[in-house]
């Protein structure tokens, strides 16, 4: 079985507020796939759908090949989950947390004792266990939230913005862990809104925008199709913009208006640079496209009122 | 109609309850020690050297087994509405153990579990001190714990029903004044209902916690009389009203 979770025609409505409408997707076993999308673009509500939180309103979902909602228990003894809030219990010690949590999946006495060992120090967290988790920093509890989420080793571990809100030092921590879970052959699934985290870690990602799937597919592939290799971007450009084109000619692919600025999508950045050269820009910026410039274009436009 | 998806995680919902409890009973205990004793102390000893013989009884004996009942009822109530709902909207204890295969109604049965062992606990503790202070006088005694699991599981349910139906934290002020207070009062912990005006008696029945200082005065002092009444009407509501906070907090976990 290559797929982990199929969804067909999946969505979700709150009385009349559609926050999914109605999206395909299938997660392969072992990869990392990434939900991508600004914050209300129905990421969490779709992962909390597959981690069987909140019933689909409309299409069908298999998670392990297992139906959702149908077969809720057996689906989640098998997954891992990570919500967006750190739910740590606050009345249990930084131990007592995973071994608690364990006895859910009844798992208990020395396995229990042993996996939760385990985890602590996979984690970085040795020493940690008799502490209580509000003493810890943040970095240190969304490790523990994390590895909580593995005291069943579970074959997929659903991670909901599992770095928004930590410094680059404990992000960059967190995503070693991912690295390490990846290659012993967990599935992954996350949400971000983070770009280089979506660069980094997934090997396939969707971009979502109210409720709705706009592209999907491997991150560089998504830039190669959606942008092209490179970016001027020209400060103060969007007034001009018709001249700035004009000059341009063949050598941009697309362009995108974000507030006051343009930004030319295209192969050759410096031959563009060049022929714009003489129009007295002050900010003429030329990078290579990123993730960041397909999820500008797919969803940013109208955030600055187009 | 579904019928609710219960397992044996319910009984892991509530060893996690329990796990907490162990850490913080001493404290626990003794608070919600303090008051019923205070009350034994101040109107027992104290307005009781002014009250004539109830039935028969003294006043400390007659008030001691009411206050099993109520200590017992206030304990429950208290964490099935401010200790339930902190676990759910504060804590998000709820959504952590629902990731596990533990399902919403695991999850509420669990509470209404730890409910009624909370005041199975604080009742027996009561149920101690009138031993030690020789206002025990029957072996029927014995069966005041279990009916107060019984009644806990009741009392419990008709908390989480609140939280269920109005989940703010100062919705919990109105419960206690409007709905724990007024049942604490009337319903003959501290005064027989036969001196009450005809209409706030017939009112009286249906309070729970009549029935159950009934059951606990009837146990602790061996008269038996009426109890098989009281405890049917008991069992009989709390059978009825069980499936209501299934149903409540479901609605209100998976917002």
């Amino acid at each position: 079985m290559s797929a982990v979770v199929v969804a067909s025609g999946l969505g979700k409505e709150f009385g009349r507020v559609r926050a999914v409408a109605g999206i395909d997707f299938e997660v392969r076993a072992g990869e990392c796939f990434g939900f991508l999308g600004p914050n209300g673009a129905g990421k969490s509500t779709t992962v909390r759908m597959i981690h069987c939180f909140l019933p689909p309103t409309a299409g069908r979902l298999t998670v392990l090949g297992l139906e959702v909602p149908g077969q809720c228990r057996r689906i989640k003894r098998q997954l891992g989950v990570v919500p967006q809030e750190n739910n740590i219990d606050p009345e249990l010690k930084v131990l007592e947390n995973l071994l608690v949590y364990a006895r859910f999946f009844d798992i208990s006495g020395t396995d229990a004792l042993q996996r939760a060992q385990e985890l602590l120090a996979f984690f970085g967290l040795e020493g940690k266990g008799n502490e209580r988790p509000d003493n810890l920093s943040g970095g240190m509890k969304r490790r523990l939230t994390i590895a909580r989420a593995l005291i069943n080793k579970p074959r997929l571990l659903l991670l909901d913005e599992p770095t928004t809100g930590l410094d680059p030092q404990a992000r960059y921590q967190v995503w070693q862990r991912l690295f390490r879970l990846k290659e012993e052959g967990v599935t992954l699934i996350l949400t971000t809104h983070y770009m280089e985290e979506a660069a980094q870690l997934c090997d396939r990602l969707v971009i979502m925008d109210s409720g709705s799937i706009l592209a999907g597919g491997e991150p560089d592939r998504l830039v190669a199709e959606h942008t092209g290799r490179e970016v001027v971007a020209v400060g103060e450009g969007a007034a001009r913009a018709l001249e700035v084109e004009d000059r341009a000619g063949s050598l941009y692919r697309d362009k995108l208006v974000l507030g006051q600025d343009l930004f030319l999508y295209c192969d050759s950045g410096r031959e563009l640079l060049a022929a714009l050269g003489d129009l007295g820009f002050s900010r003429l910026l030329l990078r290579p496209a990123t993730l960041e410039d397909v999820y500008l274009r797919l969803t940013g436009g109208k955030e600055f009122g187009e | 109609m579904r019928l609710p998806d219960l397992s044996y995680l319910t009984w892991r919902v509530l060893e996690r309850h329990l796990a907490v409890f162990r850490r913080t009973w001493v404290v626990n205990l003794s608070f919600n020690f303090a008051e019923p004793i205070l009350y034994l102390a101040a109107l027992g000893l104290g307005l009781g050297a002014y009250v004539r013989p109830i039935a028969g009884m003294s006043y400390l004996q007659y008030l001691g087994p009411g206050l099993i009942a109520s200590s017992s009822m206030l304990s429950t109530a208290y964490e099935c509405t401010y200790g339930a709902f902190v676990r759910l909207e504060f804590q998000k204890v709820y959504h952590a153990i629902l990731a596990t295969p533990v399902s919403v109604e695991d999850l509420v049965m669990g509470d209404i579990l730890f409910g009624a062992f909370k005041g199975l606990l604080y009742g027996t503790v009561i149920l101690v001190v009138l031993l030690a202070l020789g206002l025990v006088t029957s072996p029927w005694a014995l069966l005041v714990p279990p009916v107060l699991a019984v009644t806990g599981v009741l009392f419990a349910s008709v908390s989480l029903i609140w939280t269920g139906l109005f989940p703010h934290i100062e919705s919990f002020n109105y419960f206690f004044s409007l709905v724990m207070t007024p049942l604490f009062l009337f319903s003959g912990v501290f005064f027989p209902l036969n001196g009450l005006p005809p209409f706030m008696r017939e009112l009286a029945w249906f309070s729970p916690l009549t029935h159950v200082v009934n059951l606990t005065r009837g146990l602790v002092l061996g008269r038996l009389a009426g109890l098989p009444g009281d405890f049917l009407w008991v069992f009989v509501l709390t059978a009825a009203l069980l499936p209501l906070p299934l149903r409540l907090m479901r609605r209100l976990v998976l917002k």
